[in-house]
């Protein structure tokens, strides 16, 4: 056995291939059971949940599709659907021009870049309780800094006003998270070849050009990377609307992944909870695969081409 | 020409993940004054006109930032006495903390080791089990180990979300219910995919030639993960344990649905209990703020680049 073992040895790792040289793929295996255990086969349960009622302290009773029939037709359901599209649409908006504008910013040599970037970065050391409880002492109207700030139109009753609170949380998350997408930006702004703006200045392109005409199309994989993060972030926003609204979201910023906890925790309708669970995997799965589609990751290879 | 390189490496959301950190490991010392291009800097896409509307928007934007710091800052060094009548910019005349005095007599401890404990554990198994799983997905080329690389693929698009009540029940069924481990095994698997896919991409870029020597001296997969990958990947486990670290430590959906008593209590979830019980007492509120920040921020001040690259690592190109 060992004297074959010697034998085989080196003409197998000299030569044509190194499959056999490779560890076992048993490797793979106590990754992948995390894995399995802790986020696949949730999504499964939480199906098998979607079909039952469950109240946390007595076993879960099957019931066919009565959660999905009263869920989806439930005009709540629609209307979390509608208001976590408006914060998706809001935020994107908020977030992209900001971060790419940032992002362009950082890449480049001014003074005072490292120490700037450095401090862009601070919200993102923060958990998402702590910015939202900072956030809201801030917006207090009465003692909160917009009071002290002697501005009128900023004492407003930020986190009451239905209409209002929407986009102080959209404010909050880009605060949290323009940095992130700053980063992923100045990345991609950092791989464009300067031969690209060394041939645009002898044309003669000035800076706003240049932005558009090369900055921009060769950050789209970039874009599309941030946007997909972007997208499925805001989809599943959680803490900080939790904590802002001190546990009791109102309509004004119950979007579903909110709507899916009071159901579940407060309210005691885990199988509802979990349809609505259910939506969210599935719209969550085929953004980021309709988005990798698009991107065409694919095409990578030819990006570059010429250069 | 090694640009060119680096955009032309194929494969899916994670793609040259790795460049930012080997960008980030060599130029370390950037921004230092007199600093020469290092090996790893390569010529950048910087533009020679200064880019006045960025630099605008930029210097905006840190207004942005450090203008709610600055507030959390001074307002918990504020005296609870006169609080709701001093102008919050102006920092306190008579600072104190007794804010931070507060916290800290409120079992802040507890939560802390709390913390420490499901950050260190969680990071511990799920570096370890992926080094592994990374090592094999790069050096196998099975239908196993391939399959396993696109589903943790697939993986990174789960929302957490989702998966909270199932959770709930799967461990509550288990008797796991409201203890540490609730915490820590279901943030190693979702630490999983991310982490898998930025080590195998870094270890990717180790040469073949290695590991062919290391086989014919006879050394056995365990050993060359051991003398080979570890010490290799070494930035990239930094990148991925501070990560991992980050998410872990500032997690709070998860202690807020899988416990419930005081003893298991974890940072992120202590503020918002604190936020209840001391509600009118906003310097004390806020220094649990700072407090709970602090560790991480450290761990900041030390590992800036490694955890900068961490963040973007896996998304980046």
């Amino acid at each position: 056995m060992s004297a074959t073992r010697q034998l085989n040895g080196p003409r197998v790792a000299g030569a044509t291939t190194n499959r056999r040289t490779g560890p076992s793929g048993w490797m793979v295996a106590p990754a992948l059971g995390f894995f399995l255990v802790f986020a696949i086969i949730p999504l499964v349960v939480a199906l098998y949940l979607s079909f039952t009622r469950w109240d946390a302290i007595t076993d879960p009773a099957w019931v066919g599709f009565d959660n999905w029939a009263s869920v989806l037709v439930d005009p709540v359901t629609i209307d979390a659907l509608v208001l976590t599209i408006k914060v998706i649409v809001i935020s994107w908006i908020v977030q992209t021009p900001i971060s790419l504008l940032l992002g362009t910013w950082t890449a480049g040599k001014q003074r005072n870049r490292a120490v700037l970037a450095a401090i862009f970065f601070l919200p993102l050391l923060l958990s998402s309780a702590a910015t939202a409880i900072a956030f809201k002492a801030i917006l207090d109207p009465n003692f909160g800094l917009s009071a002290s700030l002697g501005i009128p139109f900023l004492k407003q009753d930020w986190l009451g006003n239905q209409q209002l609170v929407l986009f102080v949380v959209i404010f909050i998350i880009a605060w949290q998270f323009v940095p992130f997408h700053t980063l992923l930006f100045q990345g991609g702004v950092r791989q464009i070849p300067a031969s690209l703006y060394e041939a645009a200045e002898i044309d003669g392109a000035g800076t706003v050009k240049q932005f558009f005409n090369i900055t921009l199309p060769q950050l789209r994989y970039t874009l599309v990377t941030s946007s997909t993060l972007m997208i499925i972030g805001s989809l599943t926003y959680f803490d900080v609307i939790f904590v802002l609204t001190g546990g009791v979201p109102s309509a004004g910023t119950r979007i579903l992944p909110i709507l899916m906890y009071v159901t579940g925790f407060s309210a005691s309708q885990f199988g509802q909870a979990s349809v609505m669970a259910i939506i969210l995997a599935v719209i969550g799965l085929a953004i980021a695969l309709l988005l990798t589609k698009l991107s065409g990751f694919a095409k990578m290879d030819s990006q570059q081409e010429g250069l | 020409m090694s640009t060119t390189n680096r955009l032309t490496k194929p494969g899916a959301l994670g793609t040259a993940s790795l460049d930012t950190v080997s960008v980030s490991t060599a130029g370390s010392k950037r921004g230092r004054p007199g600093d020469h291009e290092t090996r790893g800097r390569r010529p950048r896409g910087a533009r020679r006109k200064p880019n006045i509307v960025g630099g605008i928007g930029a210097w905006i934007w840190l207004l942005i930032i450090v203008l709610p710091i600055y507030y959390i800052l001074i307002t918990s060094a504020r005296p609870q006495a006169g609080f709701f009548s001093s102008n919050q910019l102006i920092p306190p005349t008579d600072p104190t903390l007794d804010g931070y005095a507060l916290v800290l007599q409120s079992d802040f401890f507890l939560y802390l080791a709390n913390s420490a404990i499901i950050t260190i554990a969680s990071v511990a198994v799920t570096v370890f089990v992926c080094v592994m799983a990374a090592y094999a997905i790069v050096r196998t080329n099975s239908r196993f180990t391939r399959g396993a690389f696109s589903f943790f693929l697939l993986g990174l698009a789960i929302p957490l979300q989702a998966t909270i009540i199932p959770l709930f029940y799967m461990l509550s069924k288990a008797g796991l219910y409201d203890t540490l481990l609730a915490l820590i095994l279901p943030s190693i698997g979702f630490a999983v995919p991310v982490t898998v896919l930025i080590l195998s991409n870094f270890i990717r870029d180790i040469p073949k030639e290695l590991f062919e020597s290391m086989t014919v001296d006879g050394a056995s997969s365990w050993r060359t993960l051991v003398s080979l990958v570890l010490p290799l990947a070494r930035p990239a486990i930094v990148t991925v344990g501070l990560y991992n670290a980050l998410n872990v430590w500032n997690g709070f959906l998860f202690p807020l649905v899988l416990t419930q008593s005081p003893s298991n209590r974890v940072l992120p979830l202590s503020l918002w209990t604190f936020q209840g019980s001391f509600s009118v007492n906003v310097p004390a509120v806020l220094a649990a703020v700072v407090l709970s920040t602090l560790p991480i921020f450290i761990l900041y001040l030390f590992g800036r680049r490694q955890l900068i690259s961490g963040m973007t690592a896996g998304f980046s190109k």
